[in-house]
């Protein structure tokens, strides 16, 4: 069926491809790139970004080359509220966001589709490794190793029905090859990784700018002992083990990691590596993406993008999923997005549901 | 296809191409002495000639620039610096010029202090008189310059240049205007507007892109922008665009001679396109002076619809118009014009301008009258984002 799609092209080489496939498959695709700073130039320079008026350019080549029409949607205003603004207010609260998360949840899928929608459009697609089943649920990409399931977990039924992923069964390196073949300039541009709205990587630095600098202690979480000090309690994630500052080693020698963040008092608890096991937590309220079920069910969860899985019994209730993982996870911060995949789903781990990770149980304290 | 962007740019007449390709094969560089550049130098001063005749302007008076962009800077910077003197550094403006005037004026103003005076403009885009009038009653002495366009671009309002000229003069204060969307569209005659310096751009009246005119009084004094080879009476050096030239020649002659018969065909056109909008869009609000405006003009706010939104859906269905608002790198900024203007930021972003030009048909004003509904109607459910 030819569809009107919509193509996110954010000037790297998967959206360009991603467009080109979707004109392919006998759609009538028109290509928008997404402004979404306020001050492009502020944003991150060079071939890494996403929001830079050089990749504007670039986006805009590729749709000259793929045959489309191409504009550029102002989303600045929207994106700083809902993702930059965000990122400040988690941080400050002692959480660790997933900005790309946030952005696929408020922005690509939300306020971009619903324009699309409202304008005539049947779908947006963009570059993303992820698949969609014939059931209608979110698969991981074939590729693993670029698989993005992750992200875009926080989508709902209705958003992913309006979706399309057309990298979704394709390695990244033949994406590449693909994209040279096409003629995209694109072909061998580096793929973004950090964060697009820090222009120069400096997250710490991008925090105390806006959330200012105030000196804390950090604390042994074991024997209370004030070990050293920071500028601010937003500067650390939980399960940091590096830049910590401390002057005197641990009395077993061994690395101390980051436990828990207090911002009311702006206290950072460090300790062990094993303080940090955990093999329960509670979420905030879930999305799903597959059938609502209130029993509980096997299943495995991912903590972080691209990080390990684990096998894990999840119940659910209207407040929240509270997922028990067979196999202790260290360092998992609040935040992060508990995602729940169906392993045993024919064509690959589908995505049954979501949610933010609110708090997690140490395993001896869980009294396992 | 309709293109209804005639005030971006207008195709090139048949005419103005011909004599670009003539031209362009032949060889020589108009400074030169011997029989080429004598030729090339001829092509020249005839094309100086036919634009100063058909401008009111002598052919000394006819400074060939790059663009209209180019005339505006040596014009509003030229006068400016020429005039500039202690206790007399204020350049007076206006709120609603195209960039390559408000911009080259914003230059001297921050980075060498010049004092910038902007007149207002009433409801309509009119430029009020009587705030100049006022301004004249005070330091008269203290302005160096006034510039204020002929018709805007954007809303299509032809502006009171000759009664600001009636008012700068008893002064000496030199007036310059950007009549860029005038010549070929309105009537325009140097000599009698009393202006010192008259900007002209060659690609909006059926000429190429990359030429343009200052028409400036030979007792003007003008500091110049470019230094180099001399050319254009030592106010604009470099190598003359010979092609570039005798099309704009072509082009500006043909324009003016059958002005008067062509706005009123464009008129009746642009009032139909008028009548169609309103019955698609019957809450839309049409823009500018309803009677005193360029004939080819048609600006209009679609309530709740963003212009960008509009202008997407339009194209797709292959009509082609323009939004009022400035662009840099992709966000879009609401026009500067609407604001001052008086209209809502809102407002200001729902706005969608169409113009139409020589190569205009009524089957373009019924192509954009059979895509215009279902456009307005998906903009609204999009509404303002």
């Amino acid at each position: 069926m030819k569809l009107r799609v919509l193509a996110a092209m954010s000037g790297g080489v998967d959206s360009a491809v991603a467009a080109a496939r979707a004109v392919e498959a006998g759609h009538d695709v028109t290509g928008v790139h997404l402004a979404l700073s306020k001050n492009p130039q502020t944003y991150r320079t060079g071939a890494r970004g996403c929001c830079t008026i050089e990749d504007s350019r670039d986006a805009r080549r590729a749709a000259d080359v793929i045959g489309i029409p191409f504009y550029v949607w102002d989303m600045a205003e929207r994106f700083h509220e809902d993702v930059v603004e965000d990122f400040y207010a988690e941080y400050a609260a002692g959480r660790t966001p997933n900005p790309c998360l946030r952005c696929n949840e408020k922005i690509k899928f939300a306020a971009v589709l619903d324009r699309a929608v409202a304008l005539g459009f049947d779908a947006v697609a963009t570059g993303h490794y992820a698949r969609k089943g014939d059931d209608g649920l979110l698969r991981r990409a074939v590729d693993p190793g670029k698989d993005q399931s992750y992200v875009l977990a926080v989508l709902t039924p209705q958003q992913l029905a309006h979706s399309m992923f057309p990298l979704g069964d394709t390695p990244k390196g033949e994406v590449r090859i693909e994209a040279e073949e096409r003629g995209l300039a694109v072909a061998r541009k580096p793929d973004s990784h950090d964060i697009c709205f820090i222009a120069d990587g400096d997250t710490s630095g991008f925090l105390k700018n806006r959330l200012g600098s105030q000196d804390g202690d950090i604390v042994d979480a074991a024997t209370g002992e004030v070990l050293g000090n920071h500028d601010g309690a937003h500067q650390f994630t939980v399960g940091q083990r590096h830049g910590l500052g401390l002057k005197r080693p641990a009395a077993d020698g061994r690395p101390r990691y980051v436990l828990s963040i207090t911002p009311v008092d702006n206290r950072v608890e460090v300790g062990p590596r094993e303080a940090l096991r955990i093999d329960r937590i509670r979420t905030g309220a879930p999305v799903w993406l597959g059938p609502e079920r209130t029993d509980a069910f096997e299943c495995e969860v991912q903590l972080r993008a691209h990080g390990e899985v684990y096998p894990a019994t999840v119940t659910a209730d209207a407040g929240g999923l509270t997922a028990k993982l067979h196999k202790p996870a260290y360092g998992v911060a609040a935040g992060q997005a508990l995602v729940v995949y169906d392993p045993d789903a024919s064509d690959g781990d589908a995505v049954l549901c979501s949610g933010t990770i609110d708090a997690t149980t140490a395993v001896e304290a869980a009294g396992v | 296809m309709a293109y209804l962007d005639h005030a971006a740019t207008t195709p090139m007449l048949p005419r103005a191409l011909d004599a670009y390709v003539r031209t362009a094969r032949e060889l020589g560089n108009a400074s030169s002495l011997h029989a080429s550049g004598r030729a090339a130098r001829r092509t020249v001063e005839e094309a100086r000639e036919r634009i100063g005749d058909a401008l009111g302007a002598k052919p000394s008076e006819v400074v060939f620039t790059g663009s209209g962009t180019e005339a505006d800077n040596l014009a509003v910077k030229g006068l400016h610096w020429a005039r500039r003197a202690p206790g007399r550094d204020r350049i007076v403006t206006t709120a609603i010029e195209h960039h390559a005037v408000a911009d080259a004026v914003a230059w001297l103003g921050d980075h060498e202090r010049a004092d910038v005076t902007e007149l207002p403009v009433d409801k309509l885009g009119r430029v009020r008189v009587d705030a100049l009038a006022e301004l004249l009653d005070e330091h008269p002495d203290a302005i160096t310059v006034i510039t204020c366009m002929w018709a805007n671009n954007e809303v299509g309002t032809l502006q009171p240049v000759e009664e600001i000229v009636a008012l700068a003069a008893p002064h000496g204060i030199p007036v310059h205007t950007d009549a860029v969307q005038a010549v070929g569209h309105t009537p325009v005659d140097f000599a009698a507007c009393g202006a010192d310096a008259l900007t002209l751009s060659g690609h909006k009246l059926g000429g190429p892109a990359g030429i343009g005119a200052l028409l400036l009084r030979r007792d003007t004094k003008l500091t110049p922008l470019l230094h180099g080879g001399g050319q254009e009476r030592e106010i604009r050096s470099g190598t003359l665009d010979v092609p570039g030239i005798a099309a704009l020649a072509e082009a500006v002659a043909h324009a003016v001679s059958t002005e008067e018969a062509e706005s009123r065909r464009l008129a009746v056109l642009r009032d139909q396109l008028v009548a169609r909008v309103r019955e698609a869009a019957p809450d839309a609000v049409y823009n500018g002076d309803p009677e005193h405006r360029l004939p080819g003009n048609a600006h209009f706010s679609f309530p709740g619809c963003e212009g960008d939104a509009l202008l997407m859906l339009l194209d797709a269905a292959g009509v082609e118009c323009a939004t009022g608002s400035a662009c840099s790198a992709g966000i879009a900024q609401p026009s500067h014009v609407l604001l001052a203007m008086g209209t809502g930021e809102d407002d200001a972003r729902s706005s969608l301008r169409f113009t139409l030009g020589w190569s205009t048909t009524e089957a373009d004003v019924e192509a954009l009258a059979a895509s215009l509904p279902e456009a307005v109607e998906r903009a609204r459910n999009a509404g303002l984002a």
